[in-house]
């Protein structure tokens, strides 16, 4: 075991990907000799070739396209979109395109593609880099949406991710690319597509969360401990497929809930939980489910960041709403 | 200083075989075809014609659903496919029905298509395509894809992928070709100019006098075809084929074609948009007319043998209708269990809830 940071975590699971499966092809913008922009996929053409990982030319939409023509060859495509925030220029590259293969062939043809791609405040970059946009390809059916928590979940998810025969958008939140380090695996390792992780267990109240606020939202558990309430914390590493039954659960015993999420509160993946457990738990609720999460503008220019984003004394603030309800 | 527009029209002068009489006026471009071969051509055109009448009056008795009109660009759409291999891919727009047809689609699979059955886009192992393309230019930036991976198995095989003249000013055209060229793939990428855009003239669309210069920019070969010149299409896509094959990259092919009928059968009006004189004037050019002119100087056919064509046509298209109408209907616990390898929960959930209502 070592220690890993979870952008080495994604290079790993990268790696092991390359090695196991001679149809997986890694590529887009700057991740060939460059080794991409966050250095994800570092050392990974010397070690493969230029056939298995390359650089594209600069354009989003081709590169998404070029995903689904490489799926009809057998191949499984590890497309890079360089910024999340670029997606835009590949929407229907994916929601149009991608995430229909299977259902427009009537099941005769699918794409086993998992797009990477860094998200999330709190790096001071330019416009466009850091919106959390997961709600976009959340919202489009046919599509998986991962995002990790941190170096053991990424890599574990990601080689899972790489496996599943349908489009996966893996969403790697910058902030969390090297602020902490993790014991992770050797080798390979799954962990399962569509199922939350509970973190930390308690009784008060749930927490659920994903991406960034996972760790947010257990700092806000630590305080929240020295009041004496005792929240419980789920990651949901898969924020579609949403494992409700986690959630619910949870939620039967502790009677309370609290969303968080960095995306603004009109987006993101907070609705479209809230009114799921809403209907499956409202007899077990006590009151209603709060959420936290950014105000409804634009990305914050980065002079106001740090107040725009979510942080553990907003969620410590609901937590004692829903408490004292 | 020389300017990047001199010379356009020397440049990119229309590639002509068979003229609007039948006369060949380019004899040492003249492909290498059996007389089998010819006649086989000449059968598919016929054939694909009265498909198209069939469709447009069933379309009308309200039993097709969504068509858009072929006639007019059947040397279009059949030189290019008769240049393909079966292992060639292709990836057709909305109007490119005819292609995959005789690639291997049966028929009553493509009036499924029209119905909005996905039964239609369960394509039958051995042809390799996608289903027609909905999204004006997305098959390019696919295409490119295609391409790269026939590459990267060593398959001696091309991609092939259609859209028209209006397609051309979409940013998938641009990033599919320039993909392509920049891997150099085995694609070849056909522009039916049919000069409108639904309504827009191609004069609207774009300053470029030619769709194939479009070519230029992204490094790879483009040609200017007269469309309307079944053995002109056929051969500057054979030769595209042989270029991709043996790595020289990509190829961009505008074929001058035109449609007869409307955009599609859903209300569109062409009086509004072009004139009568411009539609008789392209009916001068008709692909059909002037290659039978040619067969028959060759002693290669006659109007018993077309009389032939056009019944067999009309025996398969009854056939195939009798067939469609057969189909099971289509069900939305069907497309739910469509959505993904394994059933997700909530979804698993919903499908109870249709298959309840279904079982009504």
């Amino acid at each position: 075991m070592a220690q890993m940071t979870m952008i080495q975590a994604i290079t790993d699971a990268l790696r092991v990907e390359l090695k196991n499966d001679e149809n997986v092809l890694v590529f887009g913008e700057d991740v060939g000799q460059n080794g991409g922009v966050f250095r994800a996929t570092e050392g990974l053409q010397a070690e493969f070739g230029e056939e298995r990982v390359f650089d594209t030319p600069l354009a989003e939409s081709a590169i998404a396209g070029i995903a689904v023509g490489l799926s009809t060859q057998g191949f499984r495509p590890v497309p890079e979109i360089q910024f999340f925030g670029f997606v835009y220029e590949a929407m229907d590259a994916i929601n149009g395109q991608m995430a229909r293969l299977r259902y427009r062939s009537g099941n005769t043809q699918n794409a086993p593609v998992t797009i990477r791609s860094p998200f999330g405040g709190g790096v001071h970059t330019p416009e466009l880099h850091a919106d959390s946009l997961e709600g976009l390809v959340a919202q489009q059916p046919g599509i998986k949406v991962v995002i990790p928590s941190g170096p053991y979940d990424a890599k574990g998810l990601l080689i899972q991710s790489i496996r599943d025969n349908d489009p996966v958008v893996f969403l790697e939140h910058m902030k969390l690319y090297r602020s902490f380090r993790e014991e992770v695996p050797e080798g390979e390792y799954t962990i399962e597509l569509g199922k939350a992780n509970v973190v930390r267990e308690g009784k008060d109240v749930t927490l659920v969360a994903y991406g960034a606020m996972v760790q947010a939202s257990l700092k806000a558990a630590e305080e929240l401990e020295k009041d004496g309430i005792d929240a419980e914390v789920i990651d949901l590493r898969t924020v579609m497929p949403v494992d409700f039954e986690t959630i619910i659960q949870s939620v039967e015993k502790t009677n309370r809930m609290v969303m968080v999420q960095e995306a603004q509160r009109q987006a993101g993946m907070a609705s479209y939980i809230v009114s799921n457990v809403q209907e499956k738990a409202i007899l077990h609720l006590e009151a209603p489910i709060l959420t936290v999460a950014a105000p409804d503008t634009v990305y914050a220019f980065t002079q106001a960041e740090e107040v725009w984003l979510p942080n553990y004394n907003d969620i410590i603030d609901k937590v004692n709403k829903v408490v004292n309800f | 200083m020389k300017r990047a527009l001199e010379n356009i029209e020397e440049q990119y002068k229309t590639f002509q075989i068979l003229n609007e009489e039948g006369k060949v006026v380019n004899e040492e471009a003249m492909p290498e075809l059996s007389d089998e071969e010819l006649k086989e051509i000449m059968y598919r055109m016929v054939y694909t014609r009265i498909l198209d009448q069939r469709s447009i009056a069933l379309n009308r008795q309200g039993r097709l659903g969504f068509y858009a009109p072929t006639a007019g660009q059947e040397a279009s759409q059949l030189g290019t496919q008769f240049a393909l291999e079966k292992e060639d891919f292709i990836l057709p727009g909305y109007r490119d029905v005819p292609q995959l047809i005789w690639h291997g689609l049966p028929l009553y699979q493509a009036f499924l298509f029209s119905r909005g059955h996905f039964h239609g886009n369960q394509f039958p192992e051995g042809v390799n395509a996608l289903s027609p393309q909905i999204i004006i230019g997305a098959q390019y930036t696919q295409a490119a894809g295609v391409a790269m991976g026939m590459k990267k198995r060593g398959q001696k095989s091309v991609a092939i992928t259609y859209t028209g003249d209006g397609g051309t000013s979409q940013g998938d055209f641009y990033e599919g070709i320039n993909f392509a060229g920049a891997y150099k793939s085995p694609a070849i990428f056909v522009v039916q100019n049919n000069r409108f855009a639904i309504s827009v003239p191609v004069e609207k669309q774009t300053a470029a006098q030619t769709l194939a210069q479009k070519a230029v920019a992204a490094g790879i070969e483009g040609i200017q075809v007269d469309g309307m010149d079944v053995l002109a299409v056929y051969a500057a896509t054979k030769e595209a084929r042989e270029r991709a094959i043996n790595g020289e990259g990509p190829t961009l092919i505008e074929t001058l074609t035109y449609r007869y009928g409307p955009h599609t059968m859903a209300g569109d009006d062409p009086t509004r948009y072009r004139t009568e004189e411009e539609d008789s004037e392209w009916e001068k050019k008709d692909p059909i007319v002037r290659f039978r002119k040619f067969l028959e100087e060759k002693g290669l056919w006659s109007e018993e043998e077309e009389n032939e064509v056009i019944e067999k046509a009309k025996e398969e298209i009854k056939a195939a209708i009798k067939k469609t109408d057969e189909q099971p209907k289509q069900k939305v616990s069907d497309l739910i269990n469509n959505m993904y390898e394994e059933l997700p929960a909530h979804l698993a959930e919903q499908l109870e809830e249709y298959k309840e209502k279904e079982s009504n």
